[in-house]
This record gives structure tokens, sequence and C-alpha cells, in this order.
């Protein structure tokens, strides 16, 4: 058998390493289009306050990870599927033929419609070259704008503001997180930053940037003011990497169209990671997650129903994200927002920045967003994903949030129930 | 044959050795909430019990992190955290469905059980044997384990 993986993140390098266990005499090809051995987005932040070397990114640490397991890495930009002939056209005109190809080409930052953003001086915060420039224009005390406070522009937070760069953030919502926490959590977020010495604006647009000369940049925001900076950084959203997979014919909406065994709309092709539109656990529906353990997970499923056949259903995963914003961690999970007909439990306290909220539907908890706390919060999660009945532990958990771990202990565990009986 | 902890609720006393003993060896220090293995208090009904992480086959944490820094300890069976190449971010914490990996913000890493390298101190410490080390087939791991799998994705395969 031959095939194809186009991408080299999480997703497909992950598909790769499954592809090999299933099927050792395989022909294996990885493609990936930057020029850089695999390497993970998450620890770009980490580079930026160099906690770690360039090499600490790296998804596989032995340079011949990848040759060992006769797995050939290409760095080329693929532009095309003939998907009657299976082959991918790559750049440089080569050709790769498959029997079973594995999209997981990942996102790409959206440009916001901003009037001045292709600017010198404005970079994303996405590949490592932009991490690159980066460091080479964020010097102690020069001044930063960034636009967008989401997931991206949170977590770059710390590495810039660890640079003692001037700081100040951009934010169109009304709070900073938008899609990981409530009004609430969001606002306790913006006032740990503002504690920090960072200049938050939400509720605000930067409308238009332009040079003023001096490499300097001024950013007019939608309030009427202005802030002149010396590095922009754009980080207002990703977007599925799909337009030439749209172009060769499959089956795309918000991301490449899967079924529940990941396979596209061409039988031959399946997707997997930031540009596969698969199940989501909670919903039953099929979104873009872009998340890494769901990128993961998408990845051995697919690579396991390209080797053995339709055996392997993916289920759907939980959304769930997590975030250090200049020292605050912070965790969402599921229907963090809730749900109709749901109920819910909340613990704030504002002064110490934590923050806990569980969201209910029936005696099952259904999604949890947290502040603050960095002990098991992981059993969130796995309350949610199996679907535990609380009991009378719901009442308690809508006493005290914070008994997560006794609730889940005394629900989950037989010889824990029997010795509290 | 592979050896796991065994914890029996039962003979919990809530006495915090275990704790103790673990961070003392993990962090040099007697100071409880720097320890990997944990005793919840079931206050109504006047129990304890330890808990900590059951390095599960399924290994979350291990699969979750994007940079290679939990591998299998080809001795114990354990998922070990590298404190080298752990970037800090967390995704395994919220991964590990059973809570057992947890961010330390003063190293800026993460922590978790390794099983001391096959020499665990919480059993050595304590007093009741409510926490023993035994072959992985005669403790309540399996029981354990359900929980890992009913958190599966994937069915069949």
């Amino acid at each position: 058998m031959i095939y194809v993986v186009l991408g080299s993140g999480p997703a497909g390098v992950v598909a790769t390493e499954q592809l090999r266990k299933l099927d050792p005499l395989a022909h294996i090809t990885m493609i990936g289009s930057e020029p850089e051995p695999p390497y993970s987005r998450m620890a770009i932040p980490y580079f930026l306050t160099s906690k770690i070397d360039e090499s600490g990114t790296y998804l596989r640490k032995q340079a011949k990870h990848f040759a060992d397991r006769n797995i050939d890495v290409v760095q080329q930009r693929a532009t095309s599927i003939d998907t009657e002939n299976n082959r991918v056209i790559t750049d440089d005109g080569r050709v790769y033929r498959y029997d079973k190809l594995l999209i997981a080409t990942g996102a790409s930052p959206v440009v916001p419609p901003v009037p001045g953003i292709d600017s010198p001086g404005v970079h994303n915060c996405w590949t490592l070259e932009d991490a690159r420039e980066i460091v080479k224009l964020a010097k102690p005390g020069a001044s930063v704008v960034l636009m967008g406070a989401g997931f991206i522009g949170c977590i770059i937070l710390e590495s810039l503001a660890l640079r003692d760069v001037n700081l100040t953030v951009v934010e169109m919502e009304n709070r900073m997180v938008p899609r990981m926490m409530n009004d609430v959590s969001g606002n306790m977020i913006k006032s740990w930053c503002e504690q920090k010495g960072v200049s938050v604006h939400t509720s605000t647009r930067a409308e238009s940037i332009e040079q003023i000369g001096g490499g300097k940049l001024r950013v007019s925001l939608s309030t009427g003011e202005s802030v002149d900076a010396d590095l922009v950084i754009s980080a207002t959203g990703v977007a599925p990497n799909l337009g030439f997979a749209a172009d060769s014919g499959l089956r795309t909406d918000q991301g490449i169209v899967v079924n529940d065994y990941l396979q596209t709309s061409d039988a031959d092709i399946y997707a997997a990671g930031d540009v596969c539109q698969g199940k989501d656990f909670n919903t039953g529906e099929y979104s873009v997650q872009a998340i890494q353990p769901t990128a993961v997970e998408h990845a051995k499923v697919a690579a396991t129903n390209m080797v053995r056949g339709h055996r392997t259903e993916h289920v759907g995963n939980v959304n769930m994200n997590v975030l250090d914003t200049i020292g605050l961690v912070s965790a969402s999970f599921g229907m963090w927002m809730g749900v109709p007909g749901g109920e819910s439990s909340e613990l704030v306290n504002e002064k110490e920045h934590k923050y806990l909220n569980l969201q209910f539907k029936d005696d099952v908890l259904v999604g949890a967003s947290s502040l603050g706390l960095t002990q098991h919060v992981g059993v969130l999660r796995g309350l949610i994903q199996s679907k535990t009945r609380l009991g009378l532990w719901k009442d308690r958990l809508k006493k005290d949030p914070m008994r997560i771990m006794e609730a889940y202990l005394a629900c989950s565990q037989s010889q824990v129930s029997a010795a509290l009986a | 044959m592979q050896k796991s902890l065994n914890i029996d609720p039962g003979k919990c006393t809530g006495c915090l050795q275990c704790e103790m003993a673990c961070s003392l060896e993990n962090e040099g220090v007697f100071n409880t909430s720097k320890s990997r293995i944990k005793v919840f208090t079931f206050h109504e009904e006047g129990k304890f019990v330890p808990y900590t992480c059951t390095q599960c086959d399924e290994a979350w944490c291990m699969h979750a992190c994007p940079v290679d820094a939990i591998v299998v300890n080809s001795v114990t069976g354990s998922k070990d955290v590298i404190a080298d190449l752990c970037v800090g971010c967390k995704v395994c914490t919220i991964a590990c469905p059973f809570g057992t990996v947890n961010y330390n913000a003063d190293s800026g890493k993460v922590v978790k059980c390794d099983l001391c390298g096959g020499d665990p101190q919480c059993v050595s410490a304590c007093p009741t044997n409510a926490i023993t080390y035994v072959d992985a087939n005669a403790t309540g791991l399996d029981k354990m384990r359900q929980w890992a799998e009913k958190t599966d994705n994937t069915v069949g395969g």
C-alpha cells in the first residue's frame, strides 16, 4: 500500500506513526509545506520566552525518528489532488501517487480586513518563522499592539510581557478569550492582565494601520484613540487550509466534511486535525475544533481506518482548551456555556482570580470552565466524556463545585463507593 | 510481572503520611501540596480516599503531549514526564480524564506519579496498608481502567 499524508503537524506525524505501526510494509510519505522539522505550534510561546530553543518545539526529538520508521518526509506545499488518478501534485511539480491519502493540512491565520494589515512590522504568530520575526522586533521597551485576545493572542501575552514590551491588546468582543470563557471569567482575565500592566481594550476594533516613519506603525482604534507601535501582531483567528481540497472536488463546509470514519467525500481520502470538520462529542454535530488532543485522536482513528477498513468509529471529541495568560491558568470543556434546560454551579473569587463553573444536564456534567485552578482539572473531561451519573453528588457540587475529584471518586470508582457506603 | 499501586480506601485514616513521603521523595520538602498522591476527604461519610495516577494503558497524557515529553518507563510501565522536555503547555492536564497530571507553577512543568522508579514511597510510608504495591493483576486496577475505557474515543479497532 502507498499512503500519503499531507501536513506535518501533530495530526500528520501521529498518523504516519500509526500507519507504520499497523502496516509495516507500506510506503509512507509525509508532505509538509514548512522548511522545518515537524514542530508544535503549542510550544511557540515557550520559544518566545527563551524557555526552550527551536529544537524544543520539535514534535519528535530524534533527528532520525522518521527515517528509522521508513517514513519519507517531503518539504513542499501540495497544490492539488488529482482524485481520479489518486495523485497529489506539489509546488515543485512532483507527483505522488497514493492508495489512501490523509489531509492534515491544518489551519492558517485569517487576515482581518484592516487597511494597512500588510504593512512591514505586522506579523502573525503562527509559524516558527513568525516567531523568529517577533523575537527580532519585540525588544525590551518596544511598543507592541496585539490584535485579538483569543486563545493564541492570550497565550503569547505572557511571552510578550516577559520580553518587557509595552503591550496594548485590542479585542472586538466584550471580554478576553470569548470562545472559551464567559463574561465573568473573560473579564477576570482582563483585570488580571491590567494588573500586570497590559493595556486591554475590549469591544474595540483596529480600524487602520499606517506607517509613520522610523519603522513605527500607528494603529487607529474604533474608540477614536490611536497607539504607536514597533510591532503589530495579528491574532484574530485561524481558518482551515482547505482551498486546494475544495478545488479538487472534496466536499467542504467549515472544514473538510467527513463521515464517522473520518473519510471524506472521496473514498480514498481521509481528513484529520484542524482542517477536518469532525464530530463533536457533546453536540453530535460536525465542527472544526482546532485543538491538539482532537488532532491526535483524529489522526489515530483515520490512520487505523485507512489500514484496516472501517472498524474504528470516531465517536466525537470533547472540545477543550487550556490557556496560561501571564500565569493565570484557564481551562474550558464541552458545553461550558451551558445547555437549554440545564443547571449550573459557579464559584467566583475575583480577588484571587479563581473561578469554577460547572454545567449539568440532568445529573450529568456536560461542560465546565475554570480559572486559577491547576490541580485535577482533567477530571472534568473524564466526568463529561464518561457521562457519569452524579446522583446526590450533583447537589453537593452545586453547593461546592470544588469537590469535583470527590464526586468522581464516589461516582465512578466501585472500591470508593463501597468504602463510602 | 508488572506491579501497580493498589488502594484500599477502607483502610485509610487520612494521616497524609503518603503525601509527605511523596513530596519529600519528589520535591525534597515535606509539603503535602506538592504531593502527587492526594488523600480526598469525604466529610459526610467520615472517610478518606488516597488517589493518584493508575498508569493507564490509554496514556491520554502521553498521546496529548505535543513535544514528546511523556514516555513509558520500560521497567515499571509508568508514564514519566521528562522535565527537560516539558514546556509547561498543560495540554496533558486537561487530557487526563482522572485529573492526575497537574501543573506545578513553581517549576513551570507538569508532574505526575512515576511510581518512584519502582519503589513507591507512599507505600512505604502508609501505616495501615491502605496503599500497597502488588502484581497488577491482583489489584483493582482493571476497575479503575474501566473509567479510562469509558472515556475512550474509539469503538473497536
